[in-house]
């Protein structure tokens, strides 16, 4: 479970979110949604440890990440970035098997246990057959799901992503978000993730944290769409938010 | 199988840069100057005093070269970093300029100097690299620092004395063959503590290969990581630098040769890969540069550019 406490974050002098109180449950998936520009990512950073200038707490499992070294984090978050990793000359398994960084020795030795987390996590996305291919020649899809398992193989009881659908076709989009959905739910994790698209945040996710700036909302995802924030945040001269069936239309 | 390969082959040409030379001198001499049997005087003299130092110097260097510059590929997500490249010879040739100009003779001096040159050049290029996102960003920035350097040290020839000046000329162009034994006691453990290091930090780079955010959030200290490397990269590339002077290329090539030749992208594999590689190919760079009599950095080039050019047309995308 993530928790922020009086949480704010800004860069110099722009405030992007103001004390904010809010929890993202365990076993559940949150989508994280907001305009371009409102702090998503910052925000996902901030939670990561990645970003350490904010005023505040965020507590992870009721621990302050600011009194938890890096490799303590690693054993609590595992974080899937925006960027496009493709390692060239690395198998699939050997990506996935970094992610075990944080329990193995000064070397990186695996011991049984994490080979067979491994083969687990590589299972868990349904790549268990790439498990000795290389990422240089896969899909953005598939690479996608090789830095899941690897953000699986953290043993985490929290991940995090950014974006994750960004660079997928729609079967794919839905695919992977059933896959968070069902990793959320059958692991007991917290999963909260970034995305731009509404409809699979309304459909997939259980609840929805909703950057409204400078605050954040977070709601079960049925209470979130009759609130009222999304249309108000979502709707210009452009489009407008039905509630009622949950999507989103172009005004003719 | 092919580290077992490599290392035979290391020490054939190891034994082999014993015995070419300017003067022919029959391979049983050679193993009685090396096991202190009988052999003429001069002769063990030319064994032990200039071919062994030699071929040590160039088993060092090019280990020392080849691991500092798989070390920077990966840490700048770079496949054309490398401490010549980046400056990190620039930054020890100002050291070393500053020093041999100024009548500064001692090899202790010249190697503190050149470490305080590569040192200096490596702060500033984490100080930049903190801020700067863009990998190509931080690589232009390193060249252009070179060529800074390299005019300060233009300057700094147009203003000194002959005697000095033709000193740090012929150190520029890289010898393996100007070592003496009081240096290879300075030279030695220096390279052995960058290596040491080198294998410390064979998980963070294995980490590191998925960028310095990923790698925090598996749980690398990043700082302590990038410390560690930026010292064993010093201790390498600038030791070996300041004694032998800048020898191109095998730190920026070598690292994609072990790549290739066992097709991993796991430090556990690339950094004893990268070492023995490196040490077999300056060894026999020396062994052609003796046969032909050329300068060994004229070799090193030669043998490096193809591969460079290689990788850059390989590697569209330029990542490591």
């Amino acid at each position: 479970m993530i928790r922020l406490h009086d949480f704010s974050i800004g860069y110099d002098e722009r405030t992007l979110l103001r004390e904010v109180n809010a929890a993202i449950p365990k076993g559940s998936l949150t989508a994280l949604i907001g305009r371009n520009g409102t702090g998503k990512s910052t925000l996902l950073r901030a939670i990561a440890g990645l970003k350490r200038r904010y005023a505040g707490e965020i507590l992870l499992d009721g621990r302050d990440i600011s009194d938890m070294r890096a490799d303590e984090m690693a054993k609590k978050l595992a974080f899937v970035t925006t960027e496009r990793t493709r390692i060239a000359n690395l198998k699939c398994e050997d990506v996935v098997a970094i992610g075990r960084a944080p329990y193995t020795n000064w070397i990186g030795r695996m011991q049984d246990a994490d080979r067979e987390i491994v083969a687990r996590s590589l299972a868990s996305v349904g790549m268990e057959a790439y498990a000795s291919r290389t990422m240089d020649k896969m899909s953005d899809g598939e690479c996608q799901r090789i830095m899941i398992a690897r953000a699986l193989a953290q043993s985490t009881t929290i991940i995090l992503l950014d974006e994750p659908t960004s660079f997928l076709d729609l079967p794919n989009r839905y695919e992977l978000c059933s896959l968070l959905a069902r990793l959320t739910h059958d692991e007991g994790k917290c999963i909260l993730f970034s995305t731009h698209e509404l409809d699979i945040a309304l459909s997939l996710a259980d609840s929805i944290a909703l950057i409204d700036p400078p605050q954040l909302h977070c709601l079960p995802t049925a209470e979130m769409a009759r609130s009222g924030h999304i249309e108000r945040l979502f709707s210009n001269d452009g489009v407008r938010f039905d509630p009622v069936n949950g999507i989103v239309k172009a005004n003719t | 199988m092919l580290f077992v390969t490599l290392s035979v082959l290391t020490v054939g040409l190891f034994l082999l840069d014993l015995v070419v030379g300017a003067v022919r001198i029959p391979l049983g001499d050679v193993w009685a100057a090396l096991t202190g049997g009988d052999c003429p005087q001069a002769t063990a003299k030319i064994v032990l005093n200039i071919r062994l130092i030699k071929a040590i110097m160039a088993l060092l260097a090019g280990a020392a070269l080849s691991v500092s510059g798989l070390q920077m590929q990966t840490l700048f997500r770079n496949p054309l970093a490398g401490p010549y490249v980046l400056g990190i010879s620039s930054g020890a040739s100002l050291g070393v300029a500053l020093v041999v100009l100024a009548g500064v003779g001692s090899s202790v001096g010249i190697a503190t100097a050149a470490w305080a040159g590569a040192a200096a050049v490596l702060l500033v290029i984490a100080a930049v690299g903190h801020r700067i996102k863009d990998i190509m960003v931080i690589l232009i920035l390193g060249m252009m620092f070179s060529s800074g350097v390299g005019a300060v040290v233009q300057i700094l020839q147009y203003l000194s004395k002959e005697e000095a000046l033709k000193a740090f000329v012929v150190w520029t162009m890289g010898s393996l063959g100007d070592v003496t034994v009081p240096q290879l006691a300075v030279l030695v453990p220096s390279v052995i503590a960058g290596l040491l290091l080198a294998v410390i930090t064979i998980k963070p780079l294995n980490l590191l290969l998925f960028g310095e955010e990923y790698a925090v959030t598996m749980g690398l200290n990043i700082r302590r990581s990038r410390g560690l490397l930026f010292l064993s990269t010093t201790l390498l590339a600038g030791t070996v630098t300041a004694f032998c002077g800048p020898i191109g290329f095998i730190g920026l090539a070598m690292p994609h040769v072990a790549r290739m030749l066992f097709r991993s992208g796991d430090h556990r594999v690339l950094v004893p890969g990268t070492l023995l590689s490196g040490a077999a190919v300056l060894l026999l760079c020396d062994l052609v540069s003796k046969l032909f009599t050329l300068p060994v950095n004229a070799i090193t080039a030669l043998l490096g550019i193809p591969i460079v050019v290689w990788v850059v047309l390989r590697n569209k995308s330029f990542t490591a």
